[in-house]
């Protein structure tokens, strides 16, 4: 994108021309006034004094943070949140590049209704889809039926962290599919006919051709999955129970029944930091690699 | 073009069985004759579809959620075709920076956004109000929009514009005349995947409805964690056939791969 002689001023100097700002203008006050000021109050607001009587004071304090990192609770709560959120990322790869890849190579009109099979269910509302496994998995639901007809006994799965990590996977499969079908994309089948057509096993054409562009979609694909899971609320919500707390979970809890707004704040913006760094940790990362694979 | 290998095909086959399961199931159950969450195996009855009318507050959150989608997708559009017209067209000063905090939402947790909108509500008095509720929800789904209309700038064959301007047609004219019939499908593809998005929007809406503005996904959500019976079977078969609705007229109309899986 480059700056073209605009059709709506004329050629004008960029500097004096008040077109741009004027058409960017109402979106960009409202993003202001609707995204950036709220969070700072939010960043305010988890430095203000809570008292159980009183409510919040008008006086700061960094005790809701050091409360939150030196309280075994809350610290368990976001340990079991990057652990789930980990599994989640690992098990999506381990189906999703697979399967993007086979779709790659489905004709069509197969590989169109495939596609649409597999990522259609974005639009499905989470809360749904949650039901959905909370019925699969309950101690009358149709697993442990089929584990029963089968001779094993039932297996209590709702409000379990497998619970939580299977209907996860489930919601995030297409944010994993998405990117590595689009890596696979911009490969021409024609370089993996040539590799093999040159004396390359499978193996090799497969690890040397299809690999080093499958890997690229992965790692973006990751990041997407790894931070959705990680401030899932619905899935924690429905399928954890009121035990097993994620940090989204936490943080409605701290918000709608403990009432302590600063300390549900202070949590938030842990979420919200801890978001940030680890995408620009993996996007450095990812950049870095793609200059190494694709020179 | 290789083939995919009888492996292949039965990994496939599981997968899209993982995909399909939980949603067959809540649509078999929801024809359930019993009182319990059971796949009806011998008669199917409707008693839990008619149930839902029964409950007022059902209805009101649907209708409730219908606006707020409706709204928010248009506002949506009318904020982010200028701008995406403005950062496609034009070079100035903060350009990327702007871009970044329109797509922003997509990046911040919506639990983060929800916590920030219930404190900028609580201060300016603005709890419970459906106005607020429907700005929020602008928020969150800008970006879609935004990302779509740009795709659609980005792809735009200039010449017909120029040809206008050569004709003597004014600004507003080549853009009401040419531009916008040629960005069209992108703006109704984005008010789509917008509306969408709103309606089936949770973890922010929770934070920020109010007894008086619960939407649908708040209500199903808080419904679902005190009693789950067929009803929520019922309404939860609705949304997926209201939203299986709308991805064939996507699909039809744009392609839901390209629009899902995006222009990069």
């Amino acid at each position: 994108m480059s700056a073209t002689s605009p059709i709506v001023a004329g050629p004008t100097a960029a500097r004096a021309n008040p077109a741009p700002w004027l058409l960017v203008g109402p979106g960009a006050l409202f993003f202001l006034g609707l995204v950036v000021l709220p969070l700072v109050l939010t960043v305010i607001l988890s430095f203000h004094v809570y008292d159980h009587t009183t409510g919040i004071k008008n006086e700061f304090t960094f005790a809701h943070y050091i409360a939150v990192f030196s309280d075994d609770y809350y610290l368990g709560t976001f340990w079991r949140t990057l652990r789930l959120a980990f599994l989640t990322t690992l098990i999506c790869a381990v189906i999703g590049a697979p399967e993007a890849y086979i779709l790659s190579r489905m004709r069509d009109p197969w590989r169109s209704v495939f596609l649409l099979v597999i990522i259609g269910p974005l639009l499905v509302s989470v809360v749904v889809r949650a039901f959905g496994w909370s019925m699969l998995l309950g101690s009358t639901g149709l697993v442990n039926q089929t584990l029963q007809a089968l001779g094993f006994g039932t297996v209590r799965l709702l409000y379990t962290e497998t619970a939580i990590v299977i209907a996860l996977v489930h919601v995030m499969l297409p944010f994993m599919v998405i990117p590595v079908w689009t890596a696979l994309q911009k490969l021409d089948p024609m370089v993996e006919a040539a590799a093999l057509t040159l004396g390359a096993s499978h193996v090799t054409a497969l690890r040397r051709v299809v690999m080093p562009q499958v890997s690229l979609g992965m790692l973006s694909g990751s990041l997407i999955v790894f931070g959705l899971s990680a401030s899932a609320f619905a899935i924690p919500g429905l399928l954890g129970g009121r035990r097993l707390k994620m940090a989204a979970t936490l943080v409605y809890d701290e918000y709608m029944h403990e009432l302590n707004w600063p300390l549900g704040a202070a949590i938030a913006i842990i979420v919200l930091a801890a978001n940030l760094a680890i995408m620009l940790a993996y996007n450095r990362m990812v950049e870095a690699r793609a200059r190494r694979t694709l020179g | 073009m290789q083939k995919n290998g009888p492996l292949a095909l039965i990994f496939h086959s599981l997968v899209v069985a993982f995909v399909l399961a939980p949603l067959v199931v809540i649509c078999l159950v929801a024809f359930t004759p019993e009182n319990t969450l059971s796949i009806p195996m011998t008669s199917f009855s409707l008693r839990w579809f008619r149930e839902i009318f029964i409950h007022p507050d059902f209805v009101a959150s649907f209708v409730n959620s219908l606006w707020l989608a409706t709204l928010a997708a248009t506002i949506s559009v009318v904020l982010a075709v200028p701008a995406a017209l403005a950062i496609d067209r034009y070079e100035f000063p903060g350009r990327g920076a702007l871009n970044a905090l329109f797509l922003s939402p997509l990046i911040i947790p919506h639990l983060v956004l929800g916590v920030a909108f219930l404190r900028l509500f609580a201060l300016v008095g603005a709890t419970g109000s459906f106005a607020w509720l429907v700005a929020t929800h602008v928020i969150v789904i800008t970006p879609y929009v935004l990302r779509l209309v740009m795709a659609a700038f980005t792809g735009l064959d200039r010449s017909a514009e120029q040809a206008a301007m050569t004709l003597g047609a004014s600004h507003w004219t080549v853009f009401r005349r040419v531009t916008a019939p040629m960005i069209l499908p992108g703006i109704t593809g984005g008010w789509l995947l917008a509306f969408i998005n709103s309606f089936d929007e949770l973890t922010m809406s929770i934070f920020v409805t109010s007894p008086q503005t619960v939407t649908l996904p708040v209500r199903m959500y808080m419904y679902a964690t005190e009693s789950i019976d067929p009803m929520m079977a019922a309404v939860s078969a609705l949304m997926i056939a209201l939203t299986a609705g709308a991805m064939l007229i996507l699909d039809r109309a744009f392609g839901l791969d390209k629009i899902l899986v995006g222009q990069k």
